[in-house]
C-alpha cells in the first residue's frame, strides 16, 4: 500500500513539469500562469506562424538529419573497431570517443566557437552539424557496440567458408544482424541532437540556430504560453516517433530490454 | 595402392603471444577418409582446423590442399565446407536461405539453387522445415541444416569442429551413426575436432591425438587404443594403470614392492633396463586361483553393463579394473589379482 503511494507520487513528480507545460499552453491570457483561466489555441497559432521558429524548425531538420547520417557509419566503423580489433589502446580510444558524454558542453561549444570564427564559418549550418556529429557519436557508438558484442564472429567466418568475400560478408551478414543497434543509434542521436541546447547556443546564429535556441531566445524576450504551446508540440512529436519506432520496430527489442532474442 | 594427400600440414606453428598453440604440425588427410583431431581444450584442435579453413594465419609453416600452397588464400576462396560447434546459422534468414548462401555466392542461378537445397536438405534428412529460422529447430536439426549448408556447395574438405558437443547423450549417439552414412555416401574427406575419445574411435578412420600444439600420435583407433605411443595418448584413450618397473629377464619384471611379473611384450627385455608398462582395465582380471596377487579392493563404481574396481596391491600399487557382472565386493575386500603376461603394453 505504502509501496503504491510512493511509486504514484514519483510517478506525479517525474510528469508534473510536463503536465504543468501541457495544460499552460491552453491558457488563453497572454501571460504564463498556472492553472490556467480558459481554453484557447491562439498560443498554438503563434508557435507555428512565427517566422522564427519555421526557420528554426527546418534548421533542426537538416541539422538532425545530416548529423546522425554523418554519426552512423562513423560510430558503425569505431564500435567495430573498438570491440573487435586488438588495440593497443582500446581504454584511450574508447574514452576519447565517448568523452563528449563528460566533457561540459559549454567547453565543447566554445572549442566549436573558436574553430568557427578561425575558418570564417561563423554563420554556417556546417558548424552546427559538426558539433551535433561529435555529440550523439557516443550514442551511436555505444548502441552498436552492444549489438556487435553481441554478434558471434563464427557466423562472419561461416559465411566467409561458404564463399563471401568480406564486402559480402558485411552486407548479407554482419549488417543485418546489427539492425538493432542501428536503429537504436539512430533513435538515441535524433532524440539527443533535436533536444541539444547548450553546445548549439554557442555555434548558432539568428539565421542558423535550431528550434531549443530560437525557444530560448523567445523566453528571453517574451512570457506568452507560446513557449508552452511550442513545447507540447514538441512533446507530442517524441511521443509519436517513439510509438511509431515501437509500433514497427518494437522499441523495447531496439533498446535491449529484457529478452532480445 | 597410393593414398591421395588432399589435405596437408607442413611444419605448421602458431603462437598467441607467448602461447604456443602449434608447435610444428604435419599432417596429411587422404582422399576421402575422415581423420579425427582428438585432445583435450587447449591442445591445439580448433586452431589447426582454423588453419585448415583460412582463419587463422600460421606464424610458420604450409597448408597444402591437392598439393597447391594456399597458406596465403583467404577463407573465401578455400572452397572448403565447415560446420562449426554453434552451427553458426544465419538467425536472419530461413533454413533455406542458409543452404542457398554458399551456392548464391557463387553466382549460381535460381533453378540449380532451389535443386541443390531441397537434395542437400534431403541428404541430411531435413524435409518440411525450409522456410523455418534456425531459431525453431531443435538442435539436432540445427546440426543437420549446418551440414547440409556445408556439404550443399561441393567443398573439397569437410572441417566440422566438435559438431556433436552441444547435443544431448542420445541425440549425439544417433548423429554419430549418421554423420558417418553421410560422410561414406558423400565420400567426402574429413576433418573432425573432437575432445570426445568414444566419437573418435567410433568415427574416424584414422586419429591423430593432440597434446600441447603437437601430434602424440596418428593412426587407425585401433592402434592408437592397443598400441598407444605415449603415456598421453594410454591415458587420454581408456582408462588405464601405468606401471614403472625393471627387467628381471627378457620376460619378467619387477615392479614397485619386489613383485616379480610375467610380461611378454614384441621385443625381449634387457635385464635391468627400466620399462613403462601399462595394462587396460579390461585386461586386469579378478578372482581366486594360486596365479593370482593378493590385493585390496579400494573402491568400486557400478556402471550398468560394467563395473569399475580400483584394487591396491599388497606393495601398494594401485589398479583399475573392469569387469562385466559386478561381484558384490566393498572397499577393505580382499580379492586376488591376475595380470595376464599378454595384456601388457610398452610405452614411451
Amino acid at each position: 500500500m505504502i509501496g503504491r503511494v510512493v511509486v504514484g507520487l514519483l510517478v506525479g513528480f517525474m510528469t508534473l513539469p510536463t503536465a504543468v507545460v501541457v495544460v499552460a499552453s491552453f491558457n488563453p491570457t497572454a501571460i504564463l500562469s498556472f492553472p490556467p483561466e480558459g481554453l484557447s489555441l491562439r498560443w498554438y497559432e503563434n508557435a507555428l506562424t512565427y517566422a522564427q521558429f519555421q526557420r528554426a524548425a527546418v534548421n533542426s531538420v537538416i541539422v538532425t538529419g545530416a548529423s546522425a547520417l554523418l554519426a552512423l557509419p562513423i560510430g558503425t566503423a569505431a564500435a567495430l573497431a573498438l570491440v573487435r580489433r586488438p588495440l593497443r589502446a582500446r581504454g584511450f580510444w574508447s574514452a576519447m570517443l565517448l568523452s563528449p558524454l563528460i566533457i561540459p558542453g559549454v567547453a565543447i561549444g566554445l572549442g566549436f566557437l573558436i574553430l568557427a570564427a578561425r575558418f570564417g564559418l561563423l554563420a554556417n549550418r556546417a558548424v552546427l552539424i559538426a558539433a551535433h556529429t561529435v555529440l550523439v557519436l557516443p550514442f551511436v557508438i555505444r548502441s552498436v557496440a552492444v549489438s556487435v558484442a553481441n554478434l558471434d564472429p563464427e557466423l562472419e567466418r561461416a559465411a566467409a567458408s561458404l564463399g563471401a568475400r568480406p564486402r559480402r560478408v558485411f552486407r548479407r551478414v554482419t549488417l543485418p544482424l546489427l539492425r538493432p543497434g542501428l536503429f537504436a543509434a539512430v533513435l538515441f542521436a535524433v532524440i539527443v541532437s533535436v533536444n541539444e541546447f547548450v553546445v548549439s547556443l554557442f555555434v548558432s546564429t539568428r539565421v542558423t540556430e535550431i528550434l531549443p535556441v530560437a525557444m530560448f531566445t523567445y523566453v528571453v524576450n517574451y512570457t506568452d504560453p507560446t513557449m508552452a504551446a511550442l513545447s507540447t508540440l514538441f512533446i507530442g512529436a517524441t511521443l509519436i516517433a517513439v510509438l511509431l519506432t515501437d509500433r514497427l520496430l518494437g522499441l523495447s527489442r531496439i533498446l535491449h530490454i529484457g529478452d532480445d532474442r | 595402392m597410393t593414398a591421395k594427400t588432399v589435405v596437408a600440414l607442413e611444419g605448421v606453428e602458431k603462437a598467441y603471444g607467448s602461447l604456443r598453440a602449434l608447435a610444428g604440425i604435419d599432417l596429411g588427410v587422404i582422399e576421402g577418409e575422415l581423420l579425427a583431431l582428438l585432445g583435450p581444450s587447449g591442445c591445439g584442435k580448433t586452431t589447426t582446423l582454423n588453419v585448415v579453413a583460412g582463419f587463422v594465419q600460421p606464424d610458420r609453416g604450409r597448408v597444402r590442399i591437392d598439393g597447391a600452397d594456399v597458406t596465403a588464400r583467404p577463407a573465401w576462396q578455400r572452397g572448403l565446407g565447415v560446420v562449426f560447434q554453434s552451427y553458426a546459422l544465419f538467425p536472419h534468414m530461413t533454413v533455406a536461405e542458409n543452404v542457398a548462401f554458399g551456392l548464391r555466392e557463387r553466382g549460381a542461378d535460381r533453378a540449380e539453387i532451389v535443386q541443390s537445397v531441397t537434395d542437400a536438405l534431403a541428404l541430411v534428412r531435413l524435409d518440411g522445415v525450409a522456410t523455418l529460422r534456425p531459431g525453431q529447430l531443435s538442435g539436432g536439426m540445427q546440426q543437420r541444416a549446418a551440414l547440409a549448408r556445408a556439404l550443399v556447395i561441393r567443398p573439397r574438405v569437410l572441417l566440422l569442429d566438435e559438431p556433436l558437443a552441444a547435443l544431448d547423450r542420445k541425440l549425439r549417439e544417433e548423429m554419430r551413426t549418421e554423420l558417418k552414412e553421410i560422410q561414406r555416401a558423400v565420400g567426402i574427406t574429413t576433418l573432425f575436432v573432437t575432445h570426445d575419445q568414444h566419437e573418435a574411435l567410433g568415427l574416424s578412420d584414422r586419429i591423430a591425438v593432440m597434446n600441447a600444439g603437437r601430434i602424440e600420435q596418428l593412426g587407425t583407433p585401433r592402434e592408437v587404443y592397443e598400441r598407444p605411443a605415449t603415456r598421453f595418448v594410454a591415458d587420454f584413450i581408456g582408462a588405464s594403470t601405468v606401471l614403472e618397473a625393471r627387467a628381471l629377464e627378457a620376460r619378467a619384471v619387477e615392479i614397485a614392492g619386489g613383485l616379480r611379473i610375467d610380461v611378454r611384450l614384441p621385443r625381449p627385455l634387457v635385464p635391468g633396463e627400466h620399462v613403462r608398462l601399462l595394462i587396460r582395465p579390461e585386461r586386469v582380471e579378478l578372482g581366486e586361483g594360486a596365479d593370482t596377487l593378493a590385493a585390496l579392493v579400494i573402491g568400486v563404481m557400478y556402471l550398468g553393463d560394467h563395473t569399475e574396481v580400483r584394487v591396491e596391491l599388497s606393495s601398494g600399487v594401485r589398479l583399475l579394473a573392469t569387469v562385466r557382472a559386478a561381484p558384490p565386493l566393498g572397499p577393505g575386500d580382499p580379492i586376488g589379482v591376475r595380470l595376464p603376461a599378454d595384456a601388457f603394453l610398452e610405452i614411451a
